[in-house]
């Protein structure tokens, strides 16, 4: 009798999955880490992504396609992730986008999305040069790249300084995680160095970031005017606390967004009041409608991910802005293929390339305040070029400056320069206008 | 009753010195290896030869090298990841800076750098042993980090310091495919594994296994340790060193430093104490358990979570997984000290007697 009942129950389990396979739901994957060291910064990054989703189901979902959200956590190791790539790029009937939210991952995944037909969106981070489309087809650094944060960060020093000009003959130190993610703003510094003539030192601070007293005292010693933080997970904390403890000025300090968010902060505390970094177009809003809509939608029905307190916060905002693109990039793309249906991760690409959110859509969403219009082309995969600095005062973020634009002028040629590298590298050659149509 | 040898008598001395002398085991391995390649890429789907068999294939080749350090001659070494670094990168300088540089030369020279590496970080065995020899051995693991973090030549002057490889092939056909991967790996390891189980039955064995079990009355009966060691040393990194190449090339294809750090060389050495110190198959269970099992772990804790009725969260899955692996290695280590490999012999010995045990 029972084992009839579990044969019964197993048959209607798999009859019901078959018929959700052929209503074909958009299956967007995740592969977030939960656990290990990065854990503070990778779960409310996690909870706003799932969220976000959510809330698209509750309104109805894309155009009426529905969504499926499924995890496997990466703990933020390559091999972890590229399993993970490979056990959910063929369920539900194909996986949308992936997002990485790991360097490592995403250089990983950049060899093999092209072949499995599968955009790669890594907003914020992974390869600079990644903006070049007509190189890198399937990679998506949208809204901005690690060049595009520090251009802006030396572009807010220059400021307080009073020009550009006067940045000549200062002293900056770019204090760094030691790995690929750390190194990435190197080079654009490195051109803005030679273009001011500040004088840039490089100080890494090797995984997990927790020694950092070496660090600090070369910096007591140097004196630097400004110091950049391209720190991650405990190794921004441990930062700061050195700052404190050397009298480094905290206000002189800026970050990366990975810098930047209330994990890193909140335990100093009034330590690192005055501290800035960088955001990217998400920012801590909780007063924005999305943030609102996710309270009442999601959150009220007992459906939030992660606890209620997050949801507004600096991480969380990056997640649902991230999963607002990947979900926005569909839209576009059934607007071409056929409205309400679903659509193909290659499908999907063509939606990511040519997304255009203007203002008017980003309100609707409930992104009002929150970000700039994005519109990407095949040229240009990061769609928008601008960002802002938000400033901790002890208890959360506030931002303190206007929206500011990376230059072109210095961006382009680099990465003009090293796409093309990569393009010889891997003999690859650039994308004709057709294949941009297609 | 099928597995004993009465009835094979053996003639020459060339037939006792086989490989497997028993009938039914030689034909169990040709029958695994024909499985091997003709049977299993028939069967296995793309998830199942990138994510599980690829990974599980080049670990095993990284372990049985890592073996022959540890298990044959005794010498404990936490710098296998830093051995697995120095083959990948090398071979990745050959391929990409040689120009119409041969994949199969590219791994081959990648293994003779890391050889060179390995017999340079030996060169301490030679004074300190046991714990002091893993402590000096964990230097050519921050060695290799602070190297390929650190010297941009290495990584080609990658601005990110990450490197990649693609437009593989062996004697024109593209390795493009799972399954072309797939028997690449396989063919590596099957052609390394012969050699090295060759190896460990040859003179050149029986020297390391002497200097393991006591290096004093070794040199007493004429066998140099420094030749002994260092030979123990260059063999297992060429090993380690192919595996490393074929880690970055065929699985990870775009690698930093991170990807063999300290962690891969813990993981190393606990594939080679669960499989079985000095034990060739030993190396292949240790590889299965280490690699295999937290995946499965991994998929199928959710599936037991809604038979019983509970949706078990992401990180709740990932901590369950690393509890139960982790008990399930002390359970091993209590039940069964001398690794799988020493399960596997007594499963033999048993099948011996059946039906009618003693």
């Amino acid at each position: 009798m029972k084992i009839r009942n579990i044969v019964l129950a197993s048959v209607i389990a798999a009859a019901s999955a078959g018929a959700f396979a052929q209503a074909k739901e958009q299956f967007f994957p995740g592969l977030p880490y939960r656990t290990g060291a990065y854990a503070p910064n990778g779960v409310p990054w996690a909870n706003g992504y799932s969220d976000y989703l959510k809330l698209v189901n509750a309104k109805g979902g894309i155009n009426g396609v529905k969504i499926i959200y499924e995890e496997c956590e990466t703990a933020y190791d390559t091999a972890r992730g590229v399993e993970c790539y490979e056990r959910l790029k063929g369920k539900h009937g194909g996986a949308t986008v992936f997002q990485p939210l790991s360097t490592g991952i995403t250089f990983a995944l950049t060899e093999k999305a092209p072949g499995d037909k599968i955009p790669l969106i890594t907003a914020g981070y992974g390869r600079s040069e990644s903006q070049d489309g007509t190189i890198f087809k399937w990679n998506f650094p949208l809204v901005g790249t690690y060049w595009l944060a520090a251009d802006v960060l030396v572009q807010t020093i220059a400021k307080k300084e009073g020009g550009l000009d006067k940045l000549k003959g200062k002293k900056i130190t770019l204090v760094y995680h030691d790995s690929p993610y750390g190194k990435e703003p190197i080079s654009l510094l490195q051109e803005r160095a030679a273009m001011h003539g500040f004088n840039l030192q490089l100080l890494p601070v090797a995984h997990p970031g927790v020694d950092q007293k070496a660090t600090w005292l070369q910096i007591r010693q140097a004196k630097p005017d400004y110091v950049l933080l391209w720190g991650w997970g405990v190794m921004n904390s441990t930062a700061l606390k050195e700052a404190q403890a050397t009298g480094y000025p905290r206000d002189k300090m800026y970050g990366v967004w990975w810098s930047g968010a209330e994990p890193d902060v909140k335990d100093v505390g009034e330590g690192a009041k005055g501290y800035n970094a960088a955001t990217m177009q998400h920012g801590a809003e909780p007063n924005s409608k999305v943030v609102k809509d996710i309270l009442a939608m999601v959150h009220d029905k007992g459906q939030g991910t992660g606890p209620k307190e997050e949801v507004g916060q600096v991480l969380y905002m990056r997640g649902a802005m991230s999963a607002m693109l990947a979900v926005e990039g569909v839209r576009r793309a059934q607007e071409r293929f056929g409205k309400g249906k679903w659509v193909t991760g290659e499908q999907a690409r063509w939606g990511y390339e040519n997304l255009a959110l203007d203002q008017k859509k980003l309100d609707a969403l409930g992104f009002a305040g929150v970000m700039r219009p994005v519109s990407t082309s095949c040229a240009d995969h990061m769609g928008s070029n601008w960002a802002r600095v938000h400033t901790w005062d002890g208890k959360k973020w506030n931002f303190s400056s206007d929206w500011l634009q990376a230059d072109e002028q210095v961006l382009k040629p680099l990465v003009k320069k090293t796409a093309a590298k990569y393009a010889e590298d891997h003999k690859l050659t650039a994308r004709t206008p057709a294949d941009c149509q297609s | 009753m099928f597995y004993r040898e009465n009835g094979q008598f053996k003639t020459t001395y060339r037939a006792d010195q086989q490989i497997f002398p028993i009938a039914q085991d030689r034909w169990a391995m040709l029958l695994i290896i024909a499985a091997a390649f003709v049977l299993v890429p028939m069967l296995s789907s793309g998830y199942m030869f990138r994510a599980i068999l690829i990974p599980f294939l080049i670990m095993s080749l990284a372990a049985l090298g890592v073996n022959i350090l540890v298990g044959y001659c005794g010498q404990i070494s936490l710098g296998s990841g830093a051995f697995m670094a120095v083959g990948a990168y090398a071979a990745f300088n050959f391929f990409v800076r040689v120009p119409g540089m041969p994949l199969l030369l590219a791994l081959v020279l990648g293994g003779l750098c890391a050889s060179a590496f390995g017999i340079l970080f030996g060169l301490p065995s030679l004074r300190v042993k046991g714990l002091y020899l893993a402590v000096a051995t964990l230097a050519a693991q921050f060695f290799s980090d602070w190297m390929f973090l650190r010297i941009k030549w290495f990584t080609h002057d990658a601005p990110s310091g990450s490197v990649s490889v693609s437009g593989l092939q062996v004697f024109g056909i593209p390795i493009e495919s799972p399954m072309s991967k797939y028997l690449l790996c396989l063919s590596i390891l099957a052609v390394l594994a012969l050699l090295s189980k060759n190896l460990v039955r040859g003179a050149i064995g029986r020297e390391w296994m002497a200097i393991r079990d006591m290096d004093v009355a070794a040199s007493v009966i004429g066998i140099r340790p420094m030749y002994a060691k260092l030979t123990a040393f260059a063999v297992s990194s060429f090993i380690v060193g192919v595996a490393g190449a074929l880690w970055g090339f065929i699985y990870l294809a775009s690698w930093e430093p991170a990807a063999f750090s300290v962690d891969l060389s813990f993981k190393l050495l606990f594939m080679v104490i669960i499989g079985g110190m000095g034990s060739i198959m030993g190396a292949f269970f240790g590889a299965g358990f280490i690699v295999i099992l937290p995946i499965f772990l991994n998929q199928f804790l959710p599936v037991l979570g809604q038979l019983v009725g509970i949706e078990v969260s992401t990180a709740g899955i990932s901590h369950a997984e690393l509890i139960i692996f982790g008990s399930l290695i002390v359970w091993f280590l209590i039940v069964e000290p001398h690794g799988l490999a020493k399960l596997w012999s007594t499963g033999k010995q048993k099948l011996r007697l059946w039906p009618f045990p003693h």
